[in-house]
């Protein structure tokens, strides 16, 4: 019976740390995913959490700035204004009307601080009539405009 | 021909439930002729969807515009190379790519063993066509990929012919886009064949462990396939995508990791079974859970639940991949309940120090790494059902996990094939470990001396060093014995003993190959990046490299327009090389993809890409980066292919030179004393 404890505590001690490492990681590392319209409902501490918002951007809307891009972002109705304010350049699927996915925190001014921005044409990729979706890599696809 | 090969397909689907069904029938009654008809419609089955393939591919190559998914996929422009690729660059496509090669395995199984193991034979092509049923159901009746263009008009449907087609995406106009789906896709497709031996083994209490023997190689073959192909998609990724690394942790990733995960426990944990008769229950069970990780890594790259927000599209398979992935679950257990007393260990475990308990907790780190990339990359669908809200978890979380079972790992790579089966002795840990480990600690130190200090990046060139080390001195071994026998030099007989006993020293090969891997891994831990607004002539600096651009401009080539840069690499001032990476702009749909340059080198990669250009001052942007020892990875992904494959060779008889042996009957046995002098224990085979 010896045997068997040593190898429990083997496994456990494995398992554990494991978890505990997980959690650090979960903690992290995790980002809310949010509509626009969901977004004005949020409270409290709920609005410092890192997050992502879906929207399509409005057409006219993109303002390039020294430092950042403004844009503004609708979905379901609501709109809500952006600024990018990450490094890299944005994609250059980013256009008037193209679908974007912002990761950031609202700010205080009601402009949600964007540093990674990914974006997907709508227009001509979809296939015509009985066609599905774009790409064999959906997320291969965004993460090369991250 | 869209009509002929959904004809095909639909007759297809037919066999395939006739095989499926009266495959049943035929387990119930024993019926000679009955077994034979659903044999032979389980090869039509085969041969049927070769001639949709073949139909579909005929589509892309005439240009049929009046075909929806040919429209989606394809245009007049697109060379013959990427039609070919077009094949599954699409949902529809990919589905019935996925029912070609698993047809390409089924009826190799059925054409090699149709004559052999007649008890088991009808069960296994009942499993194998019940899983090819349900993905001919997707290819008839969910996602044809026959389908015509049309528009509903007030008179009923109408067909039209488009003038062309919107083009492939560009992201998947790259030579290693070709040949990287159909790797993984044989890896995928190919775990449904020890699956379908396990399952067929378990329902028909097939005697012994002779099914672990006569899938091992199918399961060799398939995981050869999966490491590649998750390979050649982190090197696309790296090469073609631009952001400087070459994997994520993104879900269509982990996807293809996880049954990667199960596979290489499964390897490992049946030489147990083979060896000890002991987790015969593990076995049955990791194989199983293998199989489902494949379905629901086609499902996951499929439909995109994962990767998506609401506002990107998602698809419609995704009920019937829920449905069938439960179905199996369901099937696999009934199973197991009805014949669990089959499976009931022959043996205990006897010590930690054991080559037994090295399986263990291989398989054990294996395990929880797969957990725990799988429950990462659900996280979301599983946060929004309880909680309501959709929470992601990003690449700190899989890497704080995966790092450390990593090292774990890696480090039973060293010990692992070493230690005796039952128990090891103190002196045999002396005799193996000793040498091993002052390289090891050698290499630190020198590592140390050189100025890497991080935790992660240390412990890992020095299990490196170490592991690297052990397999070495196996090899040397062995080869002195055969040798001192033979008068060949140290390199041939090296030779001879890997060609000896294949499976062992082949999987050395693999070992060595992820120790080159995680040599590339660890490099990671230095990455550097400079982004920089250019002008012609001006310079940027990064490591000991100097990037001078010389030109940029702009150029209109058949399919797409492209924006180039001619970049002179300096090297501590003195010239080096031009780089020349680009931009393209893809007329027909609005896309554009990256050309990384990219030089190479054992010791680190200069990746410079061409970012943009400045939205105010119309300056181009040169974002480049400095990834130390990537080659290694790709070096070690070739080592490991060619080792697996060595492992699949046969093994050579040992040839006697002892002069006058005239009697042949004693030459195996004789050959067995030699090879058992050779291995000094019970193998590693």
């Amino acid at each position: 019976m010896q045997k068997k404890a040593k190898f429990g505590v083997g496994i456990g001690v494995i398992v554990v740390s494991m978890a505990v490492l997980a959690w650090l990681g979960y903690s992290d590392s995790k980002t809310y995913y949010h509509t626009i319209a969901e977004l004005s409902t949020l409270q409290g501490s709920a609005r410092n959490h890192r997050m992502r918002v879906g929207g399509t951007v409005e057409p006219g809307s993109i303002r390039r700035l020294s430092g950042r891009v403004d844009f503004v972002l609708e979905g379901e109705g609501k709109t809500l204004p952006v600024s990018y304010v990450g490094s890299d350049p944005l994609p250059d699927t980013f256009i008037d009307k193209s679908q974007a996915l912002v990761e950031g925190k609202p700010g205080s001014d009601g402009r949600f601080v964007a540093e990674h921005v990914q974006a997907k044409c709508a227009s001509k990729y979809e296939a015509a009539p009985g066609g599905d979706k774009p790409s064999a890599s959906p997320s291969a696809v965004q993460r090369s405009e991250m | 021909m869209d009509v002929f090969g959904s004809f095909a397909l639909l007759l297809a689907f037919v066999c395939g439930v006739y095989a499926f069904v009266g495959g049943i029938a035929a387990i119930r009654t024993r019926h000679p002729l009955l077994i034979k008809s659903t044999r032979q419609a389980g090869m039509a089955t085969c041969v049927l969807i070769f001639i949709a393939t073949v139909s579909l591919e005929y589509l892309f190559f005439t240009d049929s515009f009046s075909s929806a998914y040919v429209v989606s996929h394809s245009n007049r422009d697109l060379s013959s190379f990427y039609k070919i690729a077009a094949l599954w660059s699409g949902q529809e496509g990919s589905l019935l790519f996925w029912s070609f090669l698993l047809a390409v395995y089924v009826i190799s199984v059925l054409l090699v063993y149709r004559n052999k193991n007649g008890e088991l034979m009808p069960y296994v092509g009942v499993v194998l066509a019940g899983v090819q049923v349900f993905f001919l159901t997707l290819n008839n009746f969910v996602a044809s990929p026959f389908k015509s263009l049309g528009v509903e008009t007030a008179t009923g449907f109408s067909l039209f012919t488009r003038a062309d087609g919107n083009g492939l995406n560009p992201l998947l106009q790259y030579p290693e886009m070709v040949i990287h789906p159909p790797n993984l896709y044989s890896g995928y497709t190919g775990f449904t064949i020890p699956f379908a031996f396990a399952l067929a083994a378990l329902l028909a209490r097939y005697p012994g462990e002779k099914w672990i023997h006569l899938t091992r190689k199918w399961t060799m073959i398939a995981w050869c396939f999966q490491t590649l192909g998750i390979l050649l998609g982190a090197h696309w990724a790296y090469a073609v995508l631009g952001w400087g690394g070459y994997w994520a942790w993104d879900p269509v990733e982990n996807a293809s990791l996880l049954p990667w995960l199960t596979g290489t426990a499964f390897l490992h944990s049946v030489m147990m079974q083979e060896k000890r008769g002991m987790m015969k229950v593990w076995n049955v069970w990791l194989v199983f859970t293998t199989f489902l990780l494949c379905i629901l890594g086609t499902f996951l790259t499929r439909s995109g639940v994962v990767s998506s927000v609401h506002a990107f599209a998602q698809s419609s398979i995704g009920p019937w991949f829920i449905g069938f992935i439960l179905f199996v679950l369901l099937v696999c257990f009934g199973a197991y309940v009805k014949n669990r007393d089959y499976l009931r260990s022959e043996n205990q475990l006897d010590s930690m120090v054991s080559r037994e308990s090295s399986f263990l907790f291989n398989n054990l780190i294996l395990l929880v790494s797969c957990i725990a990339v799988l429950s990462g990359t659900l996280f979301p669908v599983f946060s929004e059902w309880f909680s309501g809200s959709r929470i992601s978890v990003g690449t700190p979380f899989f890497n704080k996990v995966n790092l450390p079972l990593g090292l774990l790992l890696l480090f039973l790579t060293g010990v692992g094939p070493l230690l005796a089966w039952r128990k090891t002795s103190a002196d045999s840990l002396k005799r193996n470990f000793g040498w091993p480990l002052l390289v090891g600690l050698i290499s630190g130190a020198i590592i140390f001396a050189l100025g890497i200090r991080g935790f992660y990046p240390l412990v890992c060139f020095i299990l490196c060093a170490f592991v690297a080390a052990t397999i070495t001195m196996e090899f040397y071994r062995g080869a002195k014995v055969i040798k001192a026998r033979t008068n060949m030099n140290l390199l041939a007989a090296a030779q001879e003993l890997t060609l000896r006993n294949t499976r062992r020293y082949g999987g050395y090969i693999v070992h060595m190959g992820m120790v080159l891997i995680f040599v590339g891994l660890a490099g990671a831990a230095f990455n550097r990046d400079v982004q920089k607004d250019m002008q012609q002539g001006s310079t940027m600096q990064i490591g000991s490299y100097n990037l001078v651009l010389q030109s940029y401009d702009s150029k209109a080539e058949r399919n797409y327009t492209s924006q180039r840069m001619i970049v002179e690499v300096m090297k501590n001032n003195k010239p080096l090389m031009m780089l020349y990476p680009e931009r393209r702009f893809f007329n027909t749909n609005e896309q554009s993809g990256t050309m990384v340059a990219i030089y190479s080198t054992l010791q680190e990669d200069l990746y410079v890409v061409y970012a943009g250009q400045n939205p105010e001052t119309n300056a181009p942007v040169i974002h480049a980066y400095l990834n130390p020892l990537v080659k290694w990875i790709w070096l070690g992904g070739v080592v490991v292919v060619l080792g697996t494959i060595l492992a699949l060779v046969p093994n050579r008889r040992a040839v006697l030179v002892l002069a006058g042996a005239q009697q042949p009957a004693a030459a195996p046995s004789v050959a067995q004393a030699l090879q058992s002098a050779v291995t000094h224990r019970e193998g590693h085979d």
